[in-house]
């Protein structure tokens, strides 16, 4: 009798020795978007590889994420209005709910308790409890006299439990601070300038900008002085006098701040404009490959990789940032949609939509590590990202 | 007449490239939805117009550069019949 109960411990301890080999930690995964089947690829970057799919997510073109702060959930958001969390352990949706007609991105809260969603139809922001996906808030972007609603852009999170977003049709920045109730307090700058397309957060959560579509130069907000108000600046820079038609807009979101510069896309020109981050004044630009699309620094700051517009979309420039000119030009394949750096950046990974596949390159050597071929990838987002301010 | 391998190549271009400002299944985003529904009470000549020349003062661009007269005939016609993915 004694023996078989010994036996079987030993099964048991055995059966719990081999479970917690497969436990693992997050910190090294991430999610990649595959746009036109509606499925995400959840991956690892330790070992380069696919580790699940998950399906059934809608539309996701222009689909993006953001994680819980214990990097276990994905928020993604789809076009369809949809807002589903994933499980990145079980690879499983554990909630999924369909919030609005349109959306164009989200955010989450300073505390993780709060995610946020930035809709085009009805235009505004409804803000969810991250746990269950509940309405926590709901908030219209009205403005005009006929109470218009106006598309919303550029959302993204704040220190102090804010929410900052910017109206592509009334040209405003509103700020929605959860931080005494969830009934938001929201202050608004009108008069910003014209159809703010996008914005972002700089990653010390002090300043917000906003690009503007309409007429030249940006819009720019210090969060630690709000009485001073929205300033424009690089006034005399944006599309100039030459406008060119712009075939896909450029994104904020990864807008490159090293030290001393800001690096950013140049609205309709084949530019990247450098920028002084003490006075916000362009202190040059630089000719590249195409119109630029994301503009993103490795974790370093050392080099600013860049992918072009259609139809100059099958290119990445990889600039250095001491020099300030181009030290390599890379085609990872038809449609270059998104560049994503290991959190210490000495890998990227970047997605070619009409190539269908992911390019592992190793950003010392520019070597290729390995491809994953994927069905139309576009966004790619690791979960590092849970700890970075406005990402 | 179209090739079919041009013909594929529109129907991507639509889906993807028209569709990173209007919506990827055309029911809207930065730019309106382009479904039949919406597009039947509008003239052709006006959305042809639209596409050629794009709209100033609007992100909407010009294709004339890109694409020929038969091709944004093509995509006008794909339009108004609705897009299949
Ligand atoms: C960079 C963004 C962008 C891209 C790319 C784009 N559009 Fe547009 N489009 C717009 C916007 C914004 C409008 C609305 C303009 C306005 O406010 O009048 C528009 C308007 C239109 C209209 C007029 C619709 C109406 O009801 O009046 C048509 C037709 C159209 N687009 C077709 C296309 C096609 C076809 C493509 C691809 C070949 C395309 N667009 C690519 C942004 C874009």
């Amino acid at each position: 009798m004694k023996m078989i109960s010994n036996a079987l411990y030993a099964v048991v301890l055995l059966v719990i020795l081999a479970g917690c080999n497969s436990l693992r930690g997050t910190g090294d995964m991430g999610v990649v978007i595959e746009r036109a089947t509606g499925s995400v690829q959840i991956i690892e970057t330790t070992q380069q590889t696919k580790l699940s799919q998950v399906d059934g997510l809608g539309d996701l073109s222009h689909a993006s994420i953001v994680f819980s702060r214990d990097e276990r959930f994905a928020y993604v958001f789809g076009r369809d209005g949809g807002l589903t969390k994933i499980d990145l352990l079980t690879a499983k949706i554990d909630k999924r709910i369909i919030q609005s007609g349109n959306s164009i991105g989200g955010a989450i809260s300073q505390d993780g308790r709060l995610v946020a969603v930035s809709n085009y139809t009805p235009g505004g922001v409804k803000v969810f409890d991250a746990d269950t996906l509940k309405l926590v808030a709901d908030i219209p972007a009205t403005y005009g006299k006929q109470k218009q609603q106006s598309k919303v852009v550029g959302l993204v999170d704040a220190p102090g439990q804010k929410f900052v977003f910017s109206l592509y049709d009334a040209g405003e920045i509103w700020i929605a601070d959860f931080s005494q109730a969830d009934e938001p307090e929201i202050t608004r700058f009108r008069d910003i300038g014209k159809q703010p397309y996008d914005g972002l957060i700089t990653p010390d959560g002090r300043f917000y900008i906003a690009g503007l579509f309409g007429e030249d130069g940006l819009a720019l907000l210090d969060l630690w002085h709000l009485e001073k108000g929205v300033k424009g600046i690089l006034r005399d820079y944006g599309r100039g006098s030459k406008k060119m038609p712009v075939y896909k807009m450029p994104h904020l979101e990864g807008w490159a701040m090293t030290e001393d510069y800001a690096f950013l896309p140049a609205v309709g020109r084949n530019e990247v404009l450098i920028v002084d981050r003490r006075n916000w004044k362009q202190v040059a630009t630089l000719p590249v490959h195409g119109q630029p699309v994301f503009v993103m620094a490795r974790p370093d700051g050392r080099q600013v990789w860049v992918n072009f517009a259609y139809p100059r979309n099958d290119t990445v420039q990889v600039i250095d940032t001491e020099q300030l000119q181009i030290v390599k030009t890379l085609k990872p394949g038809k449609a270059v949609l998104h560049m994503e750096f290991t959190p210490r950046g000495e890998h990227v990974w970047i997605s070619a939509r009409d190539a269908g596949k992911v390019t592992v390159y190793d950003t010392g050597s520019f070597k290729v590590i390995t491809t994953l071929p994927m069905k139309k990838p576009s966004g790619i987002f690791f979960t590092s990202r849970a700890h970075r301010i406005g990402l | 007449m179209l090739s079919e391998q041009r013909r594929a190549e529109l129907h991507n271009l639509l889906l993807q490239d028209c569709g990173s400002c209007h919506g990827m299944t055309l029911k809207g985003g930065l730019g309106p939805a382009l479904t039949p529904d919406v597009l039947k009470d509008k003239p052709r000549e006006f959305i042809e117009f639209t596409i050629m020349e794009g709209r100033s003062g609007t992100p909407m661009p010009p294709w004339k550069d890109i694409l020929t007269r038969d091709e944004i005939l093509w995509l006008v016609d794909t339009l108004y019949t609705g897009v299949r993915p």
